[in-house]
């Protein structure tokens, strides 16, 4: 469980989170949407703790992660997963290099254990035939399962996803959306995913927070969102032309 | 001037952060021996060329210069030797290297530092100014060293071939002048300030990327800037390394 208590985040004065507080379950896919600008990134980025928040508290589980010092927060980073927009692959080592870099630094396997373990992430994302390719030489899909597969080889309890669709065709979105979800699933992980694709919304939305100018605008499920009194949401969910009929045809 | 202060005392907090404790030693080992190949060997072509010219130069306009009765010919030698061992091989070599080295640390890390990559090391648990940085400073400051003294034979071979080939003066005198009022504390005073100029060139090639951001043209930006302030602060620390070194 991850939970953000009344937290305030301004950046040279502007105030870009706006006493948020929320709550993300663990074994459930969390949503955070909102249009372009809404805070949503500031927001992922701050439970995260790359951005230090202003006010309020991070907690994970029953720790307070914002107070936590670069040592304390170590400890906790061991079992935190995140999947950035661009992938973040390091460009100078190869897919399976990125993926063992955790195993290689943290953990005390021998190298049989370690190329094992990283066989196994690369097939469960449908990658093992890339293990010697260079983020340059792959597919955008591919670099985003590519991250999924290090994000998930230290077993993390926490996973980030700023959004992992961006830059993908709608059938790869879904593979990658259904990925996520069944990762989650199988190893009960509180996932937090940053999208404003309604199609993500739909498909693998558990819990879904709606921020607007930054603040926590509403909060429900993917089926409380299509019956929603709320304007701005409405707004944003029925965005487009198609979704706009098909609510008038409901 | 706060902008320079701010500077220096961000660069003194990313250097603490540089000097802690590794995370795992042999990983670190793997990246410093990589980084040596990176910023090292493939520095030795661009080294001996301009080594090898600069050489003969000196040389030729020594021997050019002092073309006198009262002057013995082999102080050509002696002058040219003097000149690649005091200054060319450690403060010319290390000036060169921060155009292409320097440039090359700014724009890696400035590209890492925008696509998120850092960002992604540090969630990872990663201390990512250690483990980026680290092995790229040892690397250099192990090396340059090297660099140094394979840029004095090269250069001082250059002023052979020259001298042997337009036969302006005579290659055995040269030899002569070479041996002439030898002193080894001349290596060693080149070889500290390569290793104090690799340590600043490396450095403050990484601050400039480290804390690059927006998008690749800031990346050009803190590459530019790597390179400018590597060389002021290489012509400083110069002077100040000269006074305490040779006085």
């Amino acid at each position: 469980m991850i939970k953000a208590v009344n937290i305030i985040k301004a950046f040279e004065g502007r105030t870009i989170l706006n006493d948020i507080s929320v709550e993300f379950g663990s074994g459930q896919t969390n949503l955070i949407i909102g249009r372009s600008g809404s805070g949503k990134t500031v927001l992922l980025k701050s439970l995260v703790g790359l951005h230090d928040v202003d006010q309020g508290a991070i907690y994970y589980d029953d720790v307070c992660f914002s107070t936590l010092d670069f040592k304390a927060r170590k400890a906790i980073r061991k079992d935190v997963g995140m999947i950035f927009q661009g992938g973040a692959l390091l460009d100078a080592s190869t897919v399976a290099e990125n993926v063992k870099l955790p195993l290689d630094l943290f953990t005390e396997q021998s190298e049989e254990e370690k190329l094992e373990r990283v066989n196994y992430c690369l097939k469960r994302v449908n990658l093992e035939n890339a293990h010697h390719l260079y983020p340059s030489e792959l597919s955008g899909g591919m670099v985003k399962r590519a991250a999924i597969a290090r994000a998930i080889v230290m077993n993390p309890k926490y996973l980030f996803c700023d959004e992992p669709n961006s830059g993908l065709d709608p059938q790869t979105s879904i593979v990658i959306d259904n990925l996520i979800h069944d990762i989650t699933k199988e190893y009960n992980i509180t996932t937090i995913i940053n999208t404003h694709d309604m199609n993500s919304v739909m498909e693998i939305g558990e819990k879904i927070v709606f921020i607007y100018e930054g603040n926590k605008w509403w909060e429900g499920t993917k089926d409380d969102i299509l019956h929603a009194e709320n304007r701005e949401l409405e707004d944003f969910v029925f965005a487009s032309a198609m979704a706009k009929r098909a609510k008038m045809a409901r | 001037m706060f902008n320079i202060f701010k500077s220096i005392g961000r660069y003194t907090l990313l250097m603490q952060k540089v000097f802690s404790r590794p995370e795992k030693r042999r990983i670190y080992y793997t990246r410093i021996m990589a980084e040596m190949e990176a910023l090292g060997l493939n520095s030795i072509g661009l080294t001996a060329i301009i080594s090898v010219f600069i050489g003969a130069v000196v040389t030729l306009q020594m021997a050019i210069t002092l073309e006198s009765p009262f002057i013995p010919q082999y102080m050509i030698g002696y002058a040219t030797r003097e000149v690649m061992i005091l200054e060319f091989s450690s403060t010319v070599v290390a000036l060169i290297l921060a155009g292409k080295v320097g440039s090359n640390i700014a724009s890696e890390i400035g590209t890492m530092r925008i696509t998120e990559q850092i960002d992604a090391l540090e969630i990872m648990g990663i201390n990512s100014a250690s483990y980026l940085i680290l092995p790229k400073i040892v690397a250099t400051v192990f090396f340059f060293p090297f660099l140094a003294i394979f840029s004095m034979l090269v250069g001082i071979a250059g002023g052979y071939c020259i001298a042997s080939v337009t036969g302006i003066m005579n290659p055995t005198e040269y030899i002569d002048g070479l041996m002439y009022c030898f002193y080894t504390d001349e290596i060693s005073y080149a070889l500290v300030k390569m290793a104090f100029f690799a340590f600043i060139v490396t450095s403050i090639s990484s601050y400039c990327g480290y804390y690059a951001k927006g998008n690749s043209l800031e990346v050009g930006k803190a590459s530019t800037q790597a390179v400018v302030s590597s060389s002021i602060s290489i012509m400083i620390c110069n002077l100040i390394l000269t006074q305490l070194l040779r006085t």
